[in-house]
């Protein structure tokens, strides 16, 4: 069989799969629709908070941007694990304990405010319907490169596979889809990289391989090293950004983790607060089986890649002979040749001698065919790929219909409707949501990837500390913690706007405050948000009684119950 | 209140507040320290193929976020049954068992004290 009728049996395979568990993980309830019945095993509901988490973008497009980064790419490995510890340590169990269904209902209830909750909605949706627009068009880059089918038919598939488990089955659906969509990533992800390290390096691990020797008796690190001064790019264990920019980027990608919504949100499903601790958890670990891998591959694709343009005498290889894969992707134009000298051979370095342009993505998308791996391996990728995408926009498309249907309708404009009402809103709204992403996928707005920046500053300039401060401080009221959020989105905002939009040419180390890019000021940002909250709290009345009553219920587990409305 | 006293709750606030906060040095120290602060230092020691501060970066402090996760959950598990704030499981199993009805009374003295 060949490669692409393999790719449609098993990328179909994997969507009866989805839409079996769809019919089978029915909500019958609000509770069942916001939060699966808050039922679900802490092993299971890590793996569905890796699936949820891990996005196209981790599974495509991360190793190839590590590896053109060297060691720059650990802002991204550091950044997207160590919110977990955060999670962990000082958000997940509080929030399980306090029993409701979502990050405004936190917010509102804690700061006894509607604004303070309005405020949380409107960031919550904002930030998930940044991040879904990417999503959606990773579905149909998949589709339009292994099936060789356009973008937009791409994005229309995987949008009615979506609708039917995020409509149908709310938060239970997307669980046990999430668990089966786990599996096919991780293992789609792992058997090429097992592969290729054996290849390489004769290390089963790619984790070990990575440090291990190649088969001339130097270290893969070393050769990689070597190359990179060889060829004129900065050396791969050094990196070039500063050490303050990726301090700031590393802990803004952090605290931006720990206050997405849809990964809070996974918390609220578990049966215990000692079930959300262990379930962050497992959580880190499933995400670290691919997260420990990426470096890897990243390092073993560039020396395949520098050595199969450059060619063992390191001249470079004549075009005519070339491995197939090279032609296969310059067919897609994520490879591109032009013969400068004009002698034939193609060559790669990082100064005037370069022939050779190459997309990041790629290095994942083009491991198998690089290892020369049965067809078998590429059509898993393309599920693999796939199932990254819609597990995690799935996960969101509920937060947005969530705040719709319960914060904004609920919890504020109609407040008498009955559950039916709620949950019948509840599926509208994901079904109206599903269909603005799949227009933004296919029509997507130029500064997709310029908002996702976004996404994690104002989540981590807003969301973060509002809730630290609801659990760790008692007295912190709503004045302060409404002052803070809107002083830390707006310094966020205006940063990014200004460098992102405003002015995109002053975007260079030597006009950012303290060398901090927009990538890291939701760092500063949060600071900010601390600063003001503590002011303000500090000159107006403390929280009253009984919301600090509250506080010190959530802060021990016992007696935690289902998460419930009321 | 579920804790016997007020002090005990602030004891068993100020035990947790301890845990968190020397994991979370932790935390700092693998990923901000070793891996971003002294890479350059740490990159003069060699692990095999690796230099310290790289391996920090892009695999160490990974693994130390897991640890950490895990010595999280078992010291607090450990510090919910000292309190007596430990969460039981499943009420209905253990109504369905007969043994201990002393037990059973607790747990629902417990359950009313929590709500």
């Amino acid at each position: 069989m060949d490669v692409q009728s393999l790719t449609f049996l098993i990328v179909g395979a994997t969507f009866v799969l989805y839409i079996g568990i769809a019919l089978w993980a029915r909500a019958g309830s609000t509770n069942d629709f916001y939060v699966a019945g808050g039922g679900v095993h802490p092993v299971a509901n890590g793996m569905a908070t890796a699936a949820d988490w891990m996005s196209a973008a981790s599974f495509i497009s991360m190793a190839g941007l590590i590896s053109f980064m060297g060691y720059d790419g650990a802002v991204y490995l550091l950044g997207w694990t160590g919110g977990y510890v955060l999670l962990a340590l000082c958000l997940a169990p509080y929030l399980r304990k306090f029993g409701k269904f979502t990050v405004p209902d936190f917010i509102g209830d804690r700061y006894y405010s509607q604004a303070a909750r309005t405020v949380a909605v409107i960031c919550a949706i904002f930030v998930c319907f940044t991040y879904v627009a990417g999503q959606m068009r990773g579905v149909g880059v998949v589709f339009s490169r292994f099936l060789e089918v356009d973008i937009a038919t791409g994005v229309v598939i995987g949008m009615g596979v979506v609708f039917f488990y995020a409509v149908l089955g709310g938060m239970k659906g997307i669980t046990y889809t999430q668990v089966a969509q786990y599996c096919v990533l991780i293992f789609a992800y792992m058997v090429p990289a097992i592969f290729i390290s054996i290849m390489m390096t004769g290390h089963v691990l790619p984790q070990t391989g990575f440090g291990g020797m190649l088969s001339d008796g130097t270290y893969l690190l070393d050769k990689l090293d070597g190359l990179s001064a060889e060829l004129g790019f900065a050396e791969y264990t050094s990196g070039t950004k500063s050490t303050i920019d990726v301090f700031f980027i590393t802990a803004a990608l952090m605290v931006g983790t720990a206050g997405l919504p849809h990964v809070i949100v996974r918390f609220f499903t578990v049966p215990k607060v000692r079930d959300a601790r262990k379930s962050a958890g497992w959580a880190l670990l499933f995400i670290a089986l691919l997260y420990t891998t990426a470096p890897a591959i990243a390092s073993f694709a560039r020396v395949n890649m520098i050595d199969t343009i450059n060619g063992p005498d390191g001249n470079g290889t004549a075009h005519a002979e070339a491995p197939s894969w090279i032609s296969n992707w310059e067919e897609t134009g994520l490879i591109k040749w032009e013969d400068k000298n004009g002698d034939g051979n193609m060559f790669y370095s990082g100064d005037e001698r370069n022939e050779m342009s190459v997309d990041r993505d790629i290095m994942v998308l083009a491991n198998p065919e690089i290892a020369n791996l049965p067809a078998w391996v590429i059509a898993l990728v393309a599920a693999g790929g796939v199932a990254a995408a819609l597990s995690t926009s799935a996960g969101l498309l509920l937060v947005i219909s969530t705040s719709i249907s319960h914060d904004l309708l609920k919890r504020n404009l109609m407040p008498n409707i009955s559950e039916k009402k709620e949950l019948l809103y509840a599926r509208g709204a994901a079904a109206v949501a599903i269909c603005i992403a799949g227009y933004l996928g296919i029509n997507p707005p130029g500064f997709v990837a310029q908002v996702v920046a976004f996404a994690f500053g104002l989540a981590a300039s807003s969301f973060f500390p509002a809730i630290i401060m609801g659990i760790f401080s008692k007295r912190m009221n709503k004045e302060g913690a409404i002052a803070g959020m809107v002083s830390g989105i707006l310094f966020t905002a205006a940063y990014i706007c200004y460098f992102k939009f405003i002015n995109p040419a002053a975007n260079t180390p030597d006009n950012w405050w303290f060398g901090i890019s927009p990538e890291g000021i939701g760092t500063l940002g949060m600071i900010i948000n601390f600063a003001v909250a503590i002011a303000v709290a500090k000159v107006t009345r403390e929280a009253p009684k009984d919301v600090q009553e509250m506080v010190e219920s959530i802060r021990f587990p016992q007696g935690a119950g289902q998460a419930s409305a009321h | 209140m579920s804790f016997e006293s007020k002090q005990k709750a602030s004891d068993y606030w100020r035990e947790n507040l301890k845990l968190m906060l020397s994991l979370l040095v932790v935390w700092f120290v693998v990923s901000f320290g070793c891996g971003i602060l002294f890479v350059e230092e740490l990159n003069q020691i060699r692990m095999g193929g690796f230099k310290l501060g790289f391996w920090f970066a892009q695999q160490g402090a990974i693994y130390m976020f897991l640890a950490l996760i895990f010595v999280y959950v078992y010291k607090m598990n450990q510090l919910d049954k000292k309190y007596g704030v430990y969460e039981d499981d499943e009420p209905a199993e253990q109504t369905s068992t007969a043994a201990a009805p002393e037990a059973r009374q607790s747990q629902a003295q417990q359950l009313q004290g929590g709500h």
